[in-house]
């Protein structure tokens, strides 16, 4: 899809000088009622063109807190034509570019492995470019990702989420590469138990739909214990390192938060089993401090 | 950095609509929990205050159970602590799976089962309960 479209507008006339402030000021006003209806008439033109074609209704949340009049939080409608597999983030786009070019959300590859696209459609955490418009129903509700600070219609503050991803050092210890190494092997069956944690696309999916993240600030979130997994599951870890990974874990608001809600598994969008390894690393936390033998 | 606004509700409890079986289960699980709790201290409070080492006669503890048990709210209060009570015990066993790691992939699943075989003890009971009073 093209994200280009021609418009036909009108050359700006040279300022001319010497005109008076309220001349000036009354030109501004008009040139901004004719530029809305033109908006007015661009709409109701594609609308119109729509009219035998099989179409969508998306209800897109706006909000800009830095434009007077846009600071109310508000839903737009915005019909768009349906053809076989377009998803969320195409009907976006096409909404983008042909109704209004202010719009915002973040999307960049289009291909689920970016993470940069999670909304909130039809009341639940999704991947707009993963999600086929055909298996939702009409109309389409598009919000921002609960939980989050929206800053511009559907694009929310990811910061916190970023900071729970780091707080668990999701990287290995340089101290753990044994000397003289080449490459550093890792078994078929460890590479197949942490396949799916490692990939986490970073969309926070899985954040916002936790009711315990969103009433406790301070608790790692499904994300961030996933990245965990990856690493303190991973037989390249170096013992010391899995002892501090497993002591952040272990605090209070790491995993023994997670109440088994199932919200984040149901909503990941890479099929990550998040509450099986949230449980695992529970049962690891136990094990790493009761010691009978 | 924005302002944040108040999606109120919608964001929570707002959605329940769209809550899946793991979040239903935890709503219900909670909900049964607090009202057992509510119902120990009941139990507590009404059967310390009826027996004979409260001051009273021996007949006071026979007279406040057959009292309470010819009301018929009473009947309907105590089919629904066994329903309360029996969801209860059932979901903290498939919970007590899910924290050993087994069958996550069926959570779903076990919470509709306990939920059905909830309903089927709580009907299975109503004779029992309801007897002599309908």
């Amino acid at each position: 899809m093209s994200t280009q479209i021609q418009e036909q507008e009108s050359e700006q006339e040279e300022q001319q000088q010497g005109e008076s402030v309220p001349a000036q000021q009354q030109r501004r006003m008009d040139q901004k009622r004719e530029r809305a209806a033109d908006e007015e008439r661009q709409r109701e033109r594609v609308e119109s063109s729509l009219d035998d074609e099989d179409t969508r209704t998306l209800k897109v949340f706006r909000y800009d807190p830095e434009v007077e009049g846009k600071k109310d939080p508000r839903f737009d409608e915005f019909v768009v034509p349906f053809r076989k597999g377009m998803t969320v983030l195409d009907a976006l786009m096409w909404a983008r570019d042909h109704y209004d070019s202010s719009l915002t959300f973040r999307h960049s590859c289009r291909q689920a492995i970016c993470g940069s696209d999670a909304l909130f459609v039809n009341g639940s955490q999704r991947l707009g470019c993963k999600t086929q418009l055909a298996d939702l129903q009409n109309p389409v509700r598009i919000e921002p990702l609960p939980h989050q600070e929206v800053v511009k219609d559907l694009v929310v503050d990811m910061q916190h989420f970023y900071d729970q991803m780091d707080a668990v050092q999701p990287y290995f210890n340089d101290d753990d590469v044994p000397d003289g190494l080449e490459e550093q092997r890792q078994t078929r069956e460890n590479r197949e138990k942490i396949k799916m944690s490692t990939r986490c696309i970073w969309c926070g999916a899985c954040m916002s739909s936790c009711n315990i993240a969103a009433g406790d600030n301070e608790y790692l979130g499904p994300a961030a214990i996933n990245k965990a997994y990856r690493f303190a599951m991973d037989d390249r870890e170096g013992e010391a390192m899995k002892q501090e990974r497993l002591e952040i874990l272990e605090q209070e608001n790491g995993v023994w938060r997670c109440q088994t809600q199932f919200s984040c598994t149901e909503v990941c969008p890479k099929d990550i089993p998040l509450t099986d390894h949230i449980q695992e690393l529970k049962r690891e936390a136990v094990k790493n401090n009761l010691k009978f033998w | 950095m924005s302002q944040s606004y108040d999606r109120g509700l919608v964001e929570d409890f707002g959605r329940w609509r769209d809550f899946s079986a793991g979040m239903w289960a935890w709503v219900f699980h909670k909900f049964t929990g607090w009202v057992l709790i509510g119902y120990l201290f009941t139990h507590i409070a009404v059967l310390s205050t009826a027996i004979p080492a409260a001051g009273g006669d021996p007949s006071i503890y026979t007279n406040t159970l057959q009292g309470l048990e010819d009301l018929l709210v009473v009947r309907f209060l105590e089919v629904g602590l066994l329903a309360v009570a029996v969801f209860h015990i059932l979901n903290g066993i498939r919970l007590l799976f899910v924290d050993l790691g087994v069958g996550l992939t069926a959570q779903d699943k076990s919470f509709y089962a306990s939920l059905v075989l909830t309903g089927a003890i709580v009907v299975a009971s109503i004779p029992t309960f309801l007897v002599g009073q309908l």
